[in-house]
């Protein structure tokens, strides 16, 4: 399979853990049962993704994407198959490694933001879990709601906030804890289309300023070409890799690449391929 | 004045107005009409009632029983009702076994034990705290146990992704979601245990404000039992004002808090 990925970026990892890379999916599966009998939700995935890269994951409804990022965040347990973040393996059977699963950061399709906590109590939230003091856990939600653009809202409760401030407040808290692998379901999905362009262009710069590596699941193309270095194509029943496309251009990007040329044959070659599916 | 704050003010004008316009109407028709106070007494009668037991200082030890035996049998009532609410919630076998003789217990007419509790309890305060407690119980017990299960699926599953403990899950999640549940069952329970201190009282005792109104019904003193309803009434609306006080300190974020103050539309 493809792993010609670009090279890893300098992120300032310690040269012990250089060469293994950031998230390494071998042969995993995902099997329900049903009524009807097995149903496999996600068969034989073989991904790997390397420090500082944006990998998305598209496809339709139904391909999988959504459990195997569900797998790759301690969600749900594969049926098969090894998942290891920085060479260590996430999960032993149906358990998860507590220490593995402290390196992600899990961004959702809702930003299940606490109602009864401020904007900065959500963003510390995991710092408070990990027993961070709270000056010092109050002082890094404050840089994070900065960084995502929420400065002067610190002290507002998520419904003083429209939805995209809101996902901005999820992104930020997924920050908090440093993560080295930041996995995100369709977290623009409830959006509107103008206020996602916005999010999409944010979410750009947030990921070069802290040089994360991503996951990112979406079914909407242009976005997936418009962030990820790599492109991943899942098809349904069995969810499994269909193909993986590079994404060649330079970073940042802005919105004008949306009408450049070589961007939309990309798109429509995708469109071309999820179209034929059926 | 702006519209939002022209209907925030409007009720403060508007239920002092009404108060008086029945008032009158009520003192003009008795007058007018002639009728006998023994059945229906004026306002102006009742009053005066009131002027009357108010300067009784059994009156006030009558209110301090029933104040008692109310708040008490609440107390009791939401202690049991969050720790078996709880339980239920979270162990489902033991919920799903138990159901049916939740549902045939609720429906037993509580009010029609108190002679069997004045038996057992005698005619003191114990008999009515009882049935207040059985009254009161039921609403906060139901309500909690529908807010254990009421918990968000992805706000679990945040907590979930941050590896929460289950401390930490019932801390910062479980017991937060909980809260507005608790308070409407409290809401409830709170005028429950007025009613059910006042039937104690009615039905077997010989203190407290539910007994001054049998023995003004028996004195065939219209006035006073109008009065005593009146004092009855007053009680009633302080604990619940407690209550809704309460819960507005406790879940300023809760949208039936904010939702009054912001939307008023």
């Amino acid at each position: 399979m493809d792993i010609n990925a670009p090279a890893p970026s300098p992120t300032g990892d310690s040269p012990a853990t250089v060469g293994v890379p950031r998230l390494a999916i071998d042969g995993v599966g995902r099997d329900f049962r049903t009524k009807a009998g097995i149903t496999h939700a996600v068969s034989n995935v073989n991904l790997t993704i390397h420090r500082g890269e944006f990998v998305a994951l598209i496809g339709r409804s139904g391909c999988g994407k959504t459990t195997l990022l569900r797998m790759i965040g301690g969600l749900l347990a594969p049926t098969a198959g090894s998942i290891e973040v920085d060479g260590r393996s996430l999960w032993s059977g149906s358990q998860v490694d507590a220490s593995v699963i402290t390196k992600l950061g899990f961004v959702f399709q809702e930003s299940n933001l606490f109602p009864w906590y401020t904007v900065l109590d959500n963003i510390a939230l995991p710092l408070e879990l990990r027993g961070v003091g709270k000056r010092e856990r109050r002082a890094r939600a404050a840089e994070l709601a900065a960084l995502v653009g929420l400065a002067g809202f610190e002290k507002s409760y998520p419904r003083e906030l429209s939805g995209g401030m809101r996902q901005r407040a999820s992104i930020a808290r997924a920050l908090s804890t440093e993560p080295e692998l930041l996995l995100m379901d369709e977290p623009f999905g409830a959006l509107d289309a103008l206020t996602r362009e916005r999010m999409n262009l944010e979410l750009q710069r947030i990921v070069l300023e802290t040089r994360a590596t991503v996951v990112f699941v979406t079914h909407d193309i242009p976005e997936a070409v418009f962030l990820a270095d790599r492109v991943v194509h899942l098809t349904p029943r069995p969810g499994r890799i269909r193909q993986i496309v590079d994404i060649p251009f330079g970073k940042p990007r802005g919105v004008d690449l949306q009408t450049d040329g070589a961007f939309n044959d990309i798109v429509r070659n995708l469109r071309h391929d999820l179209d034929e599916e059926d | 004045m702006s519209r939002e704050k022209f209907f925030r003010l409007l009720p403060w004008v508007t239920t002092p107005l009404l108060i008086v316009v029945i008032i009158v109407v009520w003192e003009a028709v008795c007058r007018l009409a002639n009728v006998n106070p023994l059945i229906f007494p004026p306002p102006s009668m009742i009053w005066d009632a009131t002027l009357v037991l108010l300067a009784q200082p059994t009156t006030w030890e009558a209110a301090g029983i029933t104040t008692i035996e109310t708040v008490v049998g609440f107390v009791i009532a939401v202690a049991l009702g969050v720790v078996i609410g709880v339980v239920l919630g979270k162990i489902t076998w033991l919920e799903i076994s138990l159901r049916p003789l939740i549902v045939i217990s609720q429906v037993v007419p509580k009010v029609a034990f108190i002679p069997l509790f004045v038996i057992w309890f005698g005619f003191g305060m114990t008999s009515k705290i009882v049935l207040v407690v059985l009254l009161a119980f039921f609403p906060v017990m139901l309500n909690v146990l529908l807010g254990v299960r009421s918990v968000e699926r992805g706000q679990r599953e945040v907590m979930a992704s941050l590896n929460a403990t289950k401390w930490q899950t019932f801390r910062h999640l479980e017991i937060k979601s909980l809260l507005p549940y608790l308070f409407a069952g409290m809401e409830i329970a709170i005028v429950m245990s007025v009613i059910g201190a006042i039937v104690g009282e009615y039905l077997g005792g010989n203190e407290g404000l539910g007994y001054l109104v049998v023995r003004a019904m028996n004195a065939l003193d219209a006035p006073q039992m109008f009065a005593v309803i009146g004092l009855l009434s007053l009680l009633g609306l302080i604990l619940y004002f407690v209550v809704n006080e309460a819960k507005r300190f406790v879940i300023p974020w809760h949208e039936s808090v904010y939702g009054q103050r912001e939307n008023v539309l």
